[in-house]
């Protein structure tokens, strides 16, 4: 067991790039989980990756093709789903299979060793700058001033769309805000923590922190702590059992969500 | 619109509306005006247009032609965000996920929120305003718990006091007794009634088949394949004859 890895800079920013960019995958993870969008999150992640790619070859910068990706995915989803005429698993699975269509494509054209592609596809998370963590922290202060600001707005939409638009709330503007926020943190994140590693700690803590509880604001506390824990305990596996970052932190998240889901009290409520 | 049809006196004016979705037409050409202060009864077999015609006062519906006109607004091409907190709508049945995490505390202060805004919280006096609702609907033992786990007929006693909550002027009510046995079906009806008294509200009930319901409002009018079909007194339109006629063969019974 080697623990002298928790001297080096580059493991105290991948603690603080893990805690910060977990909770805020988680957080939005709340959202698109209450709103029965949990493969949003996945095609999304798709989106940023291969966004990245084409400006990579473009030469243009990565981050900005998987904005402008991802910021492409959620408007065709939204207005796809809305038109009533799928449910919205059909149009996501559809942005998705494009997304990883396209991606594989810009991968072929990629030139070079396609370190960079790998890298953007597993994240680095034990390469992450001080000026990636630092964005990481803004991302998450962001998403927590959403979830708090908004709170009221956010149990509106999640619990009915057109009754909060019936009491004269802007239902849709935030509706949509919410899939542009969802959006922008898999984006910002997706250079750190990795495509492949993104979408689980959208999906996975948010998927555990439902099991056990009722309330709104208590999914949201237990949900960025499952985030925190995932990629702390992922970290602090990988370096003593010698294991790859990415696959520890999503196997300890699956975990976290098969122990919730076991001691759920959810588990015993029929679906009416 | 009509010399008159957008009297001071009237809360809705409608008129020649037609809506359509996609292909269905739900409503033909249906003109009504709804004077302040009057409990309005709308009966009908399913898919005579009854929910369609709540959905163009509060905006939900859009009008395919035709105009119509909400407490002075002109509504035809959609109902202002500040219009909607004036408009408490209950609809039939929603679904809710049992695992909902959201209590019935937290539905019924929805109603309050459009009113608050965003970036505020809901006031002191938006809270009494929750819970003395909530009492009133007689489900303050049950405040705190998950939505998803009431009955149906809970559930919509906490649509009711979510939309009471709002303090609206007009109450748009779409099968608000579905579900409820018969003793909380005159309990829900009788707190309609006073709602509607004391506040003055104008309110639209669609009922499909409790004439107990229907008799209890001003006026009645009955639908039929997107069209009015009759109005009037619920005494006069509410015989057996008439709704024999209402609901036939070429109907659903209902």
């Amino acid at each position: 067991m080697d623990l002298s890895l928790w001297g080096y800079e580059f493991m105290r920013n991948a603690v603080l790039a893990g805690a910060f960019g977990g909770a805020a995958c988680a957080a939005v993870g709340v959202l698109v989980v209450t709103m029965q969008l949990s493969f949003l999150g996945v095609a999304i992640a798709h989106a940023a990756f291969a966004g990245a790619l084409c400006a990579t070859i473009l030469g243009a910068s990565p981050f900005l093709g998987s904005l402008g990706f991802s910021l492409a995915a959620v408007a065709a989803v939204g207005p796809l789903a809305d038109r009533g005429e799928f449910g919205p698993d059909t149009p996501i699975g559809i942005v998705f299979s494009l997304t990883l269509g396209l991606a594989f494509l810009f991968m072929g054209l990629l030139p070079g060793p396609r370190a960079e592609a790998l890298d953007l596809l597993w994240g680095s998370i034990l390469t992450v700058s001080r000026a990636e963590v630092a964005l990481l922290a803004g991302m998450a202060l962001a998403v927590a001033l959403l979830v708090i600001l908004f709170f009221k707005e956010i149990q509106a939409v999640i619990f009915h769309r057109e009754l909060a638009r019936a009491v004269g709330m802007p239902a849709q503007a935030i509706h949509y805000g919410l899939l542009i926020a969802v959006g922008l943190v898999i984006t910002v994140s997706l250079p750190s923590i990795g495509g492949l590693l993104v979408f689980t700690l959208v999906l996975n803590p948010a998927a555990a922190a439902y099991q056990l509880t009722y309330s709104l604001k208590r999914m949201f506390l237990l949900a960025a702590v499952f985030g925190v824990a995932s990629t702390w305990a992922g970290l602090l596996g990988s370096s003593l059992l010698r294991l790859p970052s990415g696959a520890t932190i999503v196997l300890v998240s699956t975990a976290i969500f098969i122990a919730a889901a076991a001691f759920s009290p959810k588990r015993r409520v029929k679906k009416r | 619109m009509q010399a008159g049809i957008e009297s001071r006196n009237c809360a809705i004016v409608i008129e020649a509306a037609v809506v359509a979705y996609r292909e269905d037409v739900a409503l033909r050409g249906v003109s009504l005006a709804v004077p302040r202060g009057e409990w309005l009864g709308i009966l009908g077999p399913n898919g005579a247009g009854k929910t369609t015609l709540l959905t163009v006062v509060n905006g939900l519906g859009r009008l395919l032609r035709g105009r119509a006109c909400v407490l002075g607004c002109d509504v035809s091409r959609g109902c202002p965000a500040a219009l909607r907190r004036r408009i408490g709508y209950v609809p039939q049945g929603l679904r809710i996920d049992p695992r909902m995490p959201i209590s019935v505390r937290d539905v019924v202060r929805l109603g309050a929120c459009g009113r608050v805004g965003l970036l505020r919280r809901p006031r002191p006096a938006d809270e009494r305003l929750v819970d003395s609702w909530i009492e009133r609907v007689g489900l303050g033992a049950l405040a705190g718990r998950p939505i998803g786990h009431l009955s149906g007929g809970e559930q919509q006693r906490a649509a009711l006091a979510r939309a009471l909550v709002q303090e609206p002027e007009i109450l748009l009510l779409d099968e608000p007794t579905t579900g409820l046995d018969r003793a909380s079906r005159e309990e829900i009806l009788e707190l309609i009634r006073s709602a509607h008294r004391e506040r003055g509200m104008t309110t639209l009930m669609v009922t499909h088949a409790h004439r107990r319901a229907a008799a209890l409002c001003d006026r009645v009018v009955l639908m039929k394949e997107g069209r009015l079909w009759a109005e009037g007194p619920a005494a006069a339109l509410l015989r057996e004859e008439v709704l024999d006629r209402l609901y036939d063969a070429e109907g659903d019974g209902g």
